[in-house]
Parts: C-alpha cells; sequence; structure tokens
C-alpha cells in the first residue's frame, strides 16, 4: 500500500509540474547547471591533474635532479671584451661528494649535455650529445629497443661508441640499418650500439640556445670519458661577432636515493653540499616527490575551489527551487484546501509537496548528470586535454542535488500543510 | 425509527477578532435523521457558513457536542477529523473545486486516495459513477474541458465515492444557469430519494424548497424551521444502488 501511494505521489508531483512546463524547466536549471559544472570541472581537473603527476612519476620519485643553470647575465665582466668565458655548473667533484657524504644515496648519474650535429652519409641532424654513465636507462626509465646501451667497458676504455634515440636514428639512418653504422658527431666518428627510447620526451630541455622546430628526443648517447676526451670542458658558441663560451663540467646530476623516504632529508643535505662550494647559485634542485606532493597539494585546493562553487550553485539553485515552491503553494492554495476537505491530512500535503521539490530537484540532477557526462567526452575529442569522470563525483552531485530539494521543499511543503482548511477553500 | 446522523448539542462558536471576540455561533441544538434533506439559510454572518464548517468537521467548536454517526468529533485532532472528511463525508462546492491537473475519473477518486486506496483497484467504481452523473462519455478529460454543469457533476460523483453518511452542499448552484442548476439540483434530489442524506447551505428560495426541512440562522442560532412536504421523484435505478450500496 505503501509502495502504490509513493508511486501516485510521484505520479502526482510530475503532472503538476507538467502543468507549467517551462516554469519547471526554469526551476530546474540552477540544479542542471550545478550538477553537470562539478561532474565537468571535476573531470577536467581530474585529468589535468593526472597528466601533471604521471609527468613527474616519469623523472622517478625517488631521484632528487640537481640541474645546471647558467648564472645571470649581470655578472658578465663589463670590461667590455665581447668575448669571454662562463665557468658555471656541477663539477665531478660535487657527483663523488653526493656519493660519499649523503646518507641514502643509492646512485648517481652525472649527465653532459652538448649542442652538436650529428652527420651521416648526407644526413645532418642537430642534437643535443649526452655523455653519460651506463646507468642511464635504470634511473631515467629508457627502453632499449635495439643492441645494447653504453657499457662499463665503453667508459673505461674512451670508446666511440653512441646510443640513438629512436627519433634521431629515424631521421638519420632513411634505408640503412642503424646499428653497427659509424655517425660523425663533432670531430670523430662513433659507432651506434643500440637504439633507446626515452619515457620522458620533456626531461631534458635544451640548457640554453633555440631549439625551436626541433624535436626533443633528437639525442645521441655517449660515454661520459669519452665526452670528456673528444670535447673537452669548454663549449663555444659563436654569437654575432662574439664568441661566448661556457666551462661546464656537468649540466646535470641525478641523484637515486634507496627509496622515497629518504628523498625528503636529502634534498637539504645536498642544497648545503652544494652551497658550500658553489659561490654562485649555478644550479637548480628538481624534487619530482616535492613536484608530486605540490600537485597532490594543488588538486587538493582546486577541489575545495570546486565544492565550494558546487555548493554555491547547488545552494542557488536550491533558493530557486524553494522560491518557486513557495510561489506554487500560494498558487495552489485552493488545491490544498480541496485535497484536505476530500481527507488529506497535513502530512499528506507536506509529502505531496516535498515529493514535488524533490522530482524537480532529482529530474534537474539526472539531466545534470547526462550533460555533466557529456561535456568531458566532447572536451577531450575536441582538445586534447585528458578528462577523467570519477564515479564519486556523479553519484555525489547526484545526491546533492535530491539532497537539496528535501532540504529546500520542507519549508514550502510544511507552508502548504499548514494552511487552515477553511481558509484556502475560500482562497480565490 | 430512522438513525440519527448528526446530534448537536449547545454548540458554541466563537473568534478573536484582534480585540473583539466574535460569536458566531450561540448555541445550537440539531438533530439530522438519515435521509432527510436539509436545507440551511439565513443573512450573511447569521453563521450558516461557520455551521457548515463544523458540520464538515473542517473546524472544531468552541463548546458544545457534535456528533457524527455516533461519533463525538467535537474533540478530535486534525489528523483524525481528516479521516472522518474522508469516510463519512461528501462535499459540494459553489465553485465545484476539482483539481486541475487530474482527469475526470482521477478527480472521483481523490477521496478514496486518501483513504489509501489505488486507482487501479477502484477505477471501475469511479468510472461507474461518472456513468451515474452522466459523463461516461469524458472519463479522461481535464475539468478545464467541461462545462461548469458537468464539472459540479463530477463533485457529486466524488462526494458520492466514499459512499458518505452526508452529503455537505455549500451553494451548489450558485455558479450556474438555471437550466444546468436545475438539473444539478435534480441530481441531488435522486440521491436523497435514494436515501442520501444532504445537508445544503444556499441563499435562494427555489434550492431551498427542494428541502423538507428549511433552518433559518440567525444570530449565530436557528432562528425558526419550516418542514416541507417531501416531493415525490422516484430514483433512478443506477442511483438507488450507489445510495444503497452501504446496506
Amino acid at each position: 500500500m505503501v509502495a502504490f501511494r509513493a508511486i501516485r505521489t510521484v505520479q502526482l508531483g510530475i503532472k503538476s509540474l507538467l502543468l507549467h512546463k517551462m516554469r519547471s524547466m526554469l526551476t530546474m536549471l540552477g540544479i542542471i547547471f550545478g550538477v553537470c559544472s562539478v561532474i565537468a570541472m571535476l573531470a577536467i581537473g581530474e585529468g589535468a591533474s593526472y597528466e601533471a603527476q604521471e609527468t613527474i612519476k616519469k623523472l622517478g620519485s625517488q631521484n632528487i635532479i640537481i640541474r645546471a643553470v647558467k648564472p645571470p647575465e649581470d655578472n658578465k665582466p663589463s670590461t667590455g671584451r665581447r668575448s669571454y668565458v662562463i665557468d658555471y655548473g656541477i663539477s665531478y667533484q660535487d657527483a663523488g661528494r653526493m656519493q660519499t657524504t649523503i646518507p641514502g644515496v643509492k646512485r648517481v648519474l652525472p649527465m653532459r649535455i652538448m649542442r652538436e650535429n650529428v652527420l651521416f652519409d648526407q644526413f645532418s641532424v642537430p642534437c643535443q650529445v649526452i655523455g653519460t654513465h651506463p646507468i642511464y636507462p635504470e634511473i631515467a626509465g629508457a627502453d632499449i629497443l635495439r643492441g645494447r646501451f653504453l657499457s662499463q667497458t665503453d667508459e673505461e676504455r674512451q670508446n666511440n661508441v653512441c646510443v640513438l634515440t629512436l627519433g634521431l636514428a629515424e631521421r638519420l639512418f632513411a634505408y640503412q640499418e642503424p646499428l653497427e653504422q659509424s655517425v660523425k658527431i663533432g670531430a670523430d666518428y662513433y659507432q651506434v650500439v643500440g637504439l633507446i627510447r626515452e619515457k620522458s620526451t620533456e626531461q631534458r630541455r635544451p640548457q640554453s640556445g633555440n631549439m625551436e622546430g626541433q624535436p626533443l628526443d633528437n639525442n645521441v648517447y655517449i660515454p661520459l670519458s669519452t665526452a670528456r676526451s673528444r670535447f673537452g670542458e669548454v663549449l663555444v658558441r659563436r654569437g654575432a661577432g662574439s664568441y661566448e663560451a661556457e666551462k661546464v663540467e656537468l649540466h646535470q646530476l641525478t641523484v637515486q636515493m634507496e627509496n622515497t623516504s629518504f628523498v625528503e632529508s636529502a634534498v637539504p643535505q645536498i642544497g648545503t653540499l652544494l652551497g658550500r662550494f658553489h659561490s654562485k647559485k649555478d644550479y637548480e634542485l628538481i624534487v619530482p616527490l616535492q613536484l608530486l606532493r605540490q600537485a597532490e597539494q594543488t588538486k587538493r585546493i582546486f577541489n575545495i575551489v570546486l565544492g565550494s562553487i558546487a555548493a554555491i550553485s547547488l545552494l542557488v539553485g536550491g533558493i530557486g527551487i524553494m522560491n518557486i515552491m513557495l510561489a506554487t503553494v500560494t498558487e495552489r492554495t485552493r488545491e490544498i484546501g480541496i485535497r484536505r476537505a476530500l481527507g488529506a491530512k497535513k502530512k499528506d500535503i507536506t509529502t505531496q509537496f516535498l515529493v514535488e521539490t524533490v522530482v524537480l530537484s532529482f529530474g534537474g540532477g539526472a539531466i545534470g548528470v547526462v550533460i555533466g557526462l557529456l561535456i568531458p567526452v566532447i572536451v577531450s575529442q575536441l582538445t586534447d586535454m585528458k578528462t577523467i569522470i570519477t564515479p564519486l563525483s556523479v553519484i555525489l552531485s547526484f545526491g546533492i542535488s535530491g539532497a537539496v530539494g528535501i532540504v529546500f521543499g520542507l519549508y514550502p511543503a510544511s507552508r502548504a500543510a499548514d494552511l487552515d482548511p477553511i481558509e484556502a477553500l475560500r482562497h480565490e | 425509527m430512522s438513525n440519527i446522523v448528526i446530534r448537536i448539542e449547545k454548540l458554541e462558536k466563537r473568534y478573536q477578532l484582534g480585540e473583539v471576540e466574535v460569536r458566531a455561533l450561540r448555541g445550537v441544538d440539531l438533530k439530522i435523521e438519515e435521509g432527510s434533506y436539509v436545507a440551511i439559510m439565513g443573512p450573511s454572518g447569521s453563521g450558516k457558513s461557520t455551521m457548515l464548517n463544523i458540520l464538515g468537521c473542517l473546524d472544531r467548536p468552541s463548546s458544545g457536542s457534535y456528533y457524527l454517526g455516533g461519533e463525538d468529533v467535537s474533540k478530535m485532532p486534525d489528523d483524525q477529523l481528516s479521516e472522518i472528511r474522508g469516510k463519512r463525508l461528501g462535499f459540494i462546492f459553489q465553485s465545484y473545486n476539482l483539481i486541475h491537473q487530474l482527469t475526470v475519473v482521477e478527480n472521483i477518486h481523490v477521496p478514496l486516495f486518501y483513504q489509501g486506496r489505488d486507482i487501479i483497484d477502484c477505477y471501475d467504481q469511479c468510472k461507474k459513477l461518472a456513468e451515474l452523473v452522466g459523463l461516461g462519455n469524458r472519463l479522461d478529460h481535464r475539468p478545464k474541458q467541461l462545462s461548469g454543469g458537468q464539472q459540479q457533476r463530477v463533485a457529486i460523483a466524488r462526494a458520492l465515492v466514499n459512499d458518505p453518511l452526508m452529503i455537505l452542499a455549500d451553494e451548489p448552484t450558485g455558479n450556474l444557469d438555471s437550466q444546468t442548476g436545475t438539473e444539478v439540483l435534480d441530481l441531488m434530489d435522486q440521491l436523497n430519494a435514494a436515501g442520501k442524506t444532504i445537508v445544503l447551505v444556499t441563499h435562494g428560495e427555489e434550492v431551498a424548497e427542494r428541502a423538507h426541512r428549511v433552518l433559518h440562522m440567525k444570530d449565530g442560532v436557528i432562528d425558526r424551521e419550516i418542514t416541507q412536504r417531501r416531493r415525490q421523484v422516484a430514483p433512478k435505478p443506477g442511483i438507488a444502488a450507489v445510495a444503497t450500496a452501504r446496506a
């Protein structure tokens, strides 16, 4: 019996709302916008933070990256000479000290990055030549596709061998098998021993200079010892009428900790260590773990802001509903009187109007959910933005829309129930 | 010996209108037997509306007692009064008072809904009543699609659906032209002839003429009472069936 009453009351509510289609639609609009904006914004936000976190995770959460930074330009000697040598960057000693003094350090990966053209046959491709150690793929997370990476023997013997990224190999070798070929880098020939693919191609941005229009995955890896002996410590760049030379030992150090719990304590220690040996701030510390935490923090703040916007829009929607329901109650005073005369109890009237409000808000919620689910799909279709719809956001916003109906329906409904039946019947 | 449907003793109703106390009813005594047709007349302010409200269990008296079908309803709480209205009384109003969003059949069903009976279970009953009042071909029409006379006939059907002890009519012909008014009154005559108790509030002499008893109210009391000869009306078979369904 209760079941049929509930069904009939809902049917009656829908019927009454359909009597004023336009008004009901406009009333629902507030809730519709509230719900769909919550779902859509959460989906877009979730997608964005997922991408950010993925990028950071690729850097390795137990790694600390120390990168050489060219000191500010105003440190130039002001003698009017147009050619000079800037001496900055991380030294080999830094790497050694790091390994020996900081607790929890597992490995230290040094990198030396030079800008050179790689030549094969008639092809010449500008790229980054990276002198590094054999452990590079494990720490930076690169996949070896063909052949092998640099070996310890290569390092010790300063072999003229190199490993290419897949992108570079595709540009250099149109028809030939790249392995075992010799490419010319700078003044020397190097034998290609392997092909790798970088997990994150954005990881190593150019140290300086213009890389516009050039893909970032044009990398050549050679043994660090080879790089030192073949290229020396001074890198010369020719400007308009001037030579600009940089003396840099290492461009980047990736310090891998035993596990993530060492990262927090190691960061200030590394800072102190470097601060003691560097007179100027010519390095920067990148801590993926901290970035990750920051990203999570940002996301939390974003969620709070979003939650407030959602709460406000649902509140406004709820007030709109209450407003209309109060008007409806006044307008239907006569009907309330009739129903009371025909045997309706106060609670029957309360239920009727409450159900009507809830139908309104749930209806708005349902439409909002549908639109809210469509928007992220359209957004990811039109742009490259990734969107993730969390079931929680759907359930939550739908639930809240229903709750809004109950909260904002109670007052109009109780107003309706408390009307004096005699007065109500006399109402014009 | 016919049953007493209504027994009212020393009924008083007082209102507080600001500082002034208004005594709308000042000790009314009344008995109404089953099957009677009573008209209440009187100038405005005589207390007849208050009387009707109390008779209809929409209002409670300030003092005195009101027995409806043997039950003392004068001190019942609101919910119980609602139940009494739904089960024991049928209302016919001047302005029909149908519910816009419902069809003819659904309007007739409303009193039963509040007694917890689903329209699926009593659709036939409601349909029969609609046919009885001559609206068998208008079952799914909305009130706005009906003429005044038709609407009032739906209201009459609705007043019958719960098989009430008494039908209370408040100026049932007030909004109708004389032709349709007569039709409606004829219908009520038939109901009464079939055994329904009817209490009618009216200004119109020709309406009151149809009643057996005419009560004139003045200053909150029943001033005088006229007993009229019963009109000979042969109830239609269908109506007789409705009225005797209770027996």
